[in-house]
């Protein structure tokens, strides 16, 4: 069980928050078109290794928290607002 | 009754940690029995001569007890009675109380005679991989023939069926460092990290403290001055009863504390156990290490134990296992086990071994054991316990028989590595003990036996360092160290040593049937992986994980692959370490604490008018009033008659409501909803319908604008906290930029529908400050005003199809603005209505619901394609996919039974008559006031051009074929007059 330094709050356990997955994805413009869409909503890397994503902290501030986590270790090297570019160690 | 030959007093008459002052009275298998406190169920068994105590999950064989711990594999029982029953306990770790009942698992029908033994005999057709081969067809013979037959055959314990009537706590708890086993190596590494100030909690799973120590009468003065020492420490926490089952990411470990299993019935206000989550800044394993087993003919037979077991029933629990012994040994730790049985009262004990003479054996020799050095152990002889073991030198064919009543087994120890390999530690091949090391890892050490530092001083150093070492890791500096026990350990060198070839059985897994033929088996099918041949043969996947047997499997894999153990590798281990029971992982969380209950402002008014309740999400909703002798169906058609009418009244507090406030709030719902907000005056509201960026409907309801940058919106019940969300993460991470607050403001305002032809003049009795009639409130109005001196929002919006009002109210004020409009709709015969009749009357209407937008329809499908506007808004692009514009997709349409009384049913399929082929299905029915008989919406395609056409509802699971007529969705005035009346 992780336990996630929110920005607002402090650290907190993971039961408090709800996964919303690939924070690095951004909606594209309306006319992008279908395939810039089906991208947005369904394309995603899968990576073994650091990815950054989203935590709402649903039982807390009800923040989106943008999280680098390992995902074979789960390790978790920063936490941080929904507008902060968060560092990504290497591998 | 099996005849057992006479026996000497198996008992001793001192010695070990046993209470011979006073006597324990248990049963098993329905005989009565005595033991003393401090007995494990095991031991007392022992002491009382049992030897069978189960058969073997494939072969039905008997089993008897083959260790002191909770590594068992064969000895499981099912401990208690009636609700209490628990199944597959390990005897060896049972903690014995006056009164324990146990039976006996896996025999049908009796432990002695067990006629599912045939499954022995045919063992030659149930190899590794038996199950997927064997049963693969037909399939429909799984589920009636060969599933129960095989559970029958093959199985573990059965759990009680009967409510647990005990509790269970969850608790949680933080520490410096977290010691993980009570041994010399954990008791020297809490003391450690203890005096140097860290707040240490030390775990450990037995009900005594000590570990090895408990064996070694010579360090008993050290252990109780070390728990002494430990208890004087009021920053260190021991908890004895309390296995670490997992170790989880960040230091966080789980535990199950057996608080009164080891009581007849836990006391007032105890829980039965508790669930641990710890997080620790720095954590010890010394888990100490597991005696392995050596494959060979009938290693499984009751008789044949781990020669540390036999060593410990003898030195802790005063128990002679057997008199006459065999020590089949490759390693100089298991001579050990020949003082202790000789100084509990063994007649003889003849060692086996198959290494040269060594000094361990010259010893033994010197002290006046027959050792057989260069020797292996072929087999042994007798049913029901072992009578004689047969050996031979090795590479000799000639064997002989030995007189003996026990089999002492040690193929080396190797580190108890689940924990570590559960964190995914970095493991070792540690030729020397010819085992597996775990390495360190951030925040984590293994010490002691844990990581193959075998014997009492070296563990009781490497305790010291690591207690030392985690303590100033987490920033506490070391104290002087205190005295720790000294003297010789025995060489830990092994020469591997994992089978003897030889006919016969011979058991990787004793407690899943796995033969070391199995593994060979497997690696000729080509599961030549560790982690695949491990699930095709089943190795090490039972409640015991492989803990004596698991390398041993790996190394006849190695064997077959013509590889070193080392490079083959082990599985990874998962958690649980040992067994936990469901009740402790739900705590609390069951029952009535299932979940929260919500209720509305209303809800006591709701059951004293005889509501009957039913669940929404997690509110309870009235579903229907019913009058004494009144049937549900006849108080839906009341109420919702009530409406069409006359007047009703409805309480639909559980609608989500959302606050929405700033410069940009417009611009933000018009980008969340397919409908503009914007152009939406103040003063109004508006039907809205949300999608989800994928293009299929979320949610819908009404959103009223109350001042330019002041919007408040209404969800579905059900999807209250779904758009909530929605709204958030759009906001916060997908238009940051937009000046935009909301707040959930379901709970702070309660609201009620009032419905009828009669709602307006029922309503101006009581309201004061606002004009409601046709003028100064127009369909779709929204005005704040005063009823029964309480404040009040007025939306003039309809769900029912009638003219109707939603009345808000702080919820403070809920009861005396419902009462004081149901008082005012007396006279024209006001009916508060239920959920039922809330449903009745939305399918009547048309309306779609949670059952049409089910997350699976487009706004197209559900009738209301011509809500989507021209710019941008979630879902819009990808709703234009080709498949979800796709003519031919089912659309709403109502459908009516042309027999009015027959019952239509949700989920029936519509299908031309006489054809199977499905055209779409019922998604909501009911009997109908207006129309007349049963009525419902569907999805259907071809939708409009089958308006007029008959086509059957077939509902095959109850074997019905309904004819209905295809229609408009609009049952009620398709021109919405009456809402505008
Ligand atoms: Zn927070």
């Amino acid at each position: 069980m992780h336990r996630i330094d929110c920005p607002w709050c402090g650290p907190r356990d993971e039961a408090e928050f709800a996964y919303r997955g690939d924070a690095t994805v951004r909606r594209p413009a309306h006319d992008a078109g279908i395939d810039a869409f089906y991208d947005y909503v369904y394309t995603r890397a899968n990576p073994r290794g650091w990815h950054t994503e989203w935590w709402h902290h649903a039982g807390g501030c009800r923040q989106f928290v943008k999280v680098v986590r390992h995902t074979m270790t789960h390790e978790i090297a920063g936490t941080g607002k929904a507008g902060d570019s968060l560092p990504v160690p290497a591998e | 009754m099996i005849e057992l030959p006479r026996r000497p007093r198996l008992r001793t008459r001192k010695g070990g940690h046993v209470d011979r002052d006073r006597s324990l009275t248990f049963r098993f298998d329905g005989r009565a029995y005595q033991g003393h406190p401090g007995d494990t169920l095991a031991s007392a068994l022992l002491a009382a001569g049992v030897r069978i105590v189960g058969r073997s999950f494939k072969y039905h064989r008997p089993r008897g007890i083959y260790t002191a711990g909770p590594e068992e594999p064969n000895a499981l029982a099912g401990i208690g009675t009636g609700a209490r029953a628990t199944p597959n306990s390990k005897v060896t770790t049972v903690e014995l109380h006056d009164g324990l009942v146990a039976r006996s698992q896996n025999r049908w029908p009796s432990l002695a005679l067990d006629l599912m033994c045939v499954n022995s005999a045919l063992s030659r057709f149930l190899p590794a991989g038996f199950y997927y081969k064997t049963f693969m067809w037909p399939a429909a013979f799984w589920e009636k023939v060969y599933e129960p037959a095989i559970r029958r055959a093959a199985g573990l314990g059965r759990a009680s069926a009967l409510p647990d009537p005990d509790h269970y706590e969850a608790c949680h708890a933080h520490c410096d460092v977290l010691v993980v086993g009570s041994g010399v190596a954990g008791l020297a590494a809490a003391r450690a990290a203890g005096e140097a100030g860290a707040r240490v909690i030390l775990a450990e799973q037995d009900f005594l403290a000590g570990g090895g120590l408990l064996c070694e009468p010579g360090q008993e003065a050290w252990r109780q001055e070390a728990l002494a020492a430990l208890a004087a420490l009021p920053n260190v926490t021991t908890t004895l009863r309390t296995t670490v089952f997992g170790y989880y990411e960040q230091n966080m470990l789980g535990a199950l504390e057996r608080v009164a299993d080891h009581l007849p019935v836990p006391p007032a206000h105890q829980p039965r156990q508790r669930y641990w989550t710890i997080r620790a800044g720095e954590v010890v394993l010394a888990t100490g290490a597991d005696e392995r087993l050596i494959a060979f003919p009938g290693n499984d037979r009751p008789g044949v134990m781990l020669a540390g077991a036999a060593r410990t029933y003898a030195r802790r629990f005063g128990v002679l296992a057997g008199s006459r012994a065999v020590l089949f040994a490759n390693n100089d730790e298991a001579y050990g086990t020949l003082a202790a049985l000789a100084e509990a009262g063994a007649e003889r004990v003849t060692v086996v071994d198959p290494r040269p003479l060594g000094p361990a054996a010259a010893a033994a020799r010197r002290q006046g054991f027959e050792v057989l050095a260069g020797h292996e152990v072929t087999g042994g002889h007798g049913g029901r316990g072992i009578y004689s073991v047969e050996a031979r030198a090795i590479g000799s064919a000639g064997a002989f028989q030995i007189d003996a009543d026990l089999l002492c087994v040690s193929g080396g120890y190797g580190p108890a590595i689940q924990l570590a390999s559960q964190s995914r530690t970095a493991m070792r091949w540690d030729d020397r003990i010819a085992a597996f090391v775990p390495g360190d890892a951030p925040g984590q050490r293994s010490a002691g036996g844990a990581r193959g530092c075998f014997g009492i001083a070296a563990a009781a150093r490497d305790g010291l360092a690591a207690g030392q070492a985690a303590a100033s890791a987490a920033g506490f500096a070391a104290k002087a160290a205190f005295a720790l026990p000294e003297g010789d350990d025995p060489d830990a060198t092994v020469a591997p040593f994992w089978e003897v070839r030889a006919r016969g059985k011979s058991f990787v897994d004793l407690q899943h049937d796995v033969t070391t033929a199995d593994i060979r088996l497997a690696h000729r099918e080509g599961y030549r992986h560790i982690e695949h041949a491990k699930r095709y043969t089943t190795h090490a996947m039972a409640t015991d994980q492989g803990k004596t047997g698991g390398l041993v499997g790996a190394a006849v894999l190695a064997e077959a692959r013509g590889e070193t153990v080392a490079v083959v590798g082990m599985p990874t281990y998962r958690p649980y370490v040992s067994p936990v029971t469901w009740g402790a992982v739900a705590g609390h969380h069951r029952g009535r604490a299932f979940a929260p209950i919500r209720r509305t402002m209303l809800h006591d008014w709701h059951a004293r008018r005889g509501a009957e309740f039913m669940e929404a999400g997690l509110w309870l909703r009235p579903a229907f009033y019913a009058r004494p002798g009144e049937a549900p169906w006849d108080a839906i058609l009341r109420e919702g008659r009530a409406v069409r009418q006359a007047v009703g009244i409805c309480d639909v507090s559980t609608l989500g409501k959302i606050d929405v406030q700033g410069s940009d709030a417009a611009t933000f719902l018009d980008r969340l909803y397919t409908n503009t907000f914007s152009t939406l005056p103040v003063g109004k509201a508006r039907y809205g319908l949300m999608l989800r960026e994928d293009g299929m409907v979320m949610d819908d309801g009404t959103t009223s604008r109350l001042a330019p940058d002041h919007f408040f919106v209404t969800t579905t019940t059900a999807n209250a906290g779904r758009v909530m969300e929605h709204m958030e993460f759009h906001a916060q991470t997908v238009w940051p930029e937009l000046d935009v607050q909301f707040a959930s403001v379901t709970d702070q305002w309660a609201s009620m529908s009032v419905a009828g032809p009669e709602a307006r003049r029922t309503l101006a009795k009581v309201i004061a400050g606002l004009d409601i009639s046709d003028a100064g409130l127009p369909f779709m109005g929204v005005a704040d005003a005063t009823l029964a001196g309480c404040p009040v929002r007025v939306f003039r919006i309809s769900f029912s199809g009638e003219l109707a009002f939603e009345v808000a109210t702080p919820a403070g004020y809920a009861l005396a603005v419902w009462e004081a409009i149901l008082a005012a709709g007396a006279e024209f015969g006001i009916e508060p209505y239920g959920v039922e009749a809330l449903g009745l009357l939305r399918i009547e209407k048309g309306h779609v619901a949670g059952a049409e937008l089910n997350g699976q329809t487009t706004m197209r499908d559900v009738g209301l394609g011509k809500m989507a506007k021209k710019g941008d808004f979630v879902g819009k692009v990808l709703a234009g996919r080709p498949g979800l514009t796709d003519p031919a997709r089912p659309r709403l349409v109502g459908v009516r039974a042309v027999d009015r009384e027959r019952q239509i049913r949700p989920g029936a399929h519509l299908v031309e008559p006489g054809s199977d082929r499905s055209l779409g299905w019922i998604t909501s029915v009911t009997r109908s006031v207006e129309p007349g008989g049963w009525i419902g919406l569907a999805m259907l395609s071809g939708d409009a051009d089958r308006h007029g056409q008959r086509l059957v509802a077939a509902f095959p699971l109850m074997n019905e074929a309904v004819e209905v007529e295809i229609s408009s969705p609009h049952f009620v005035d398709p021109e919405n007059a009456r809402v505008r009346s």
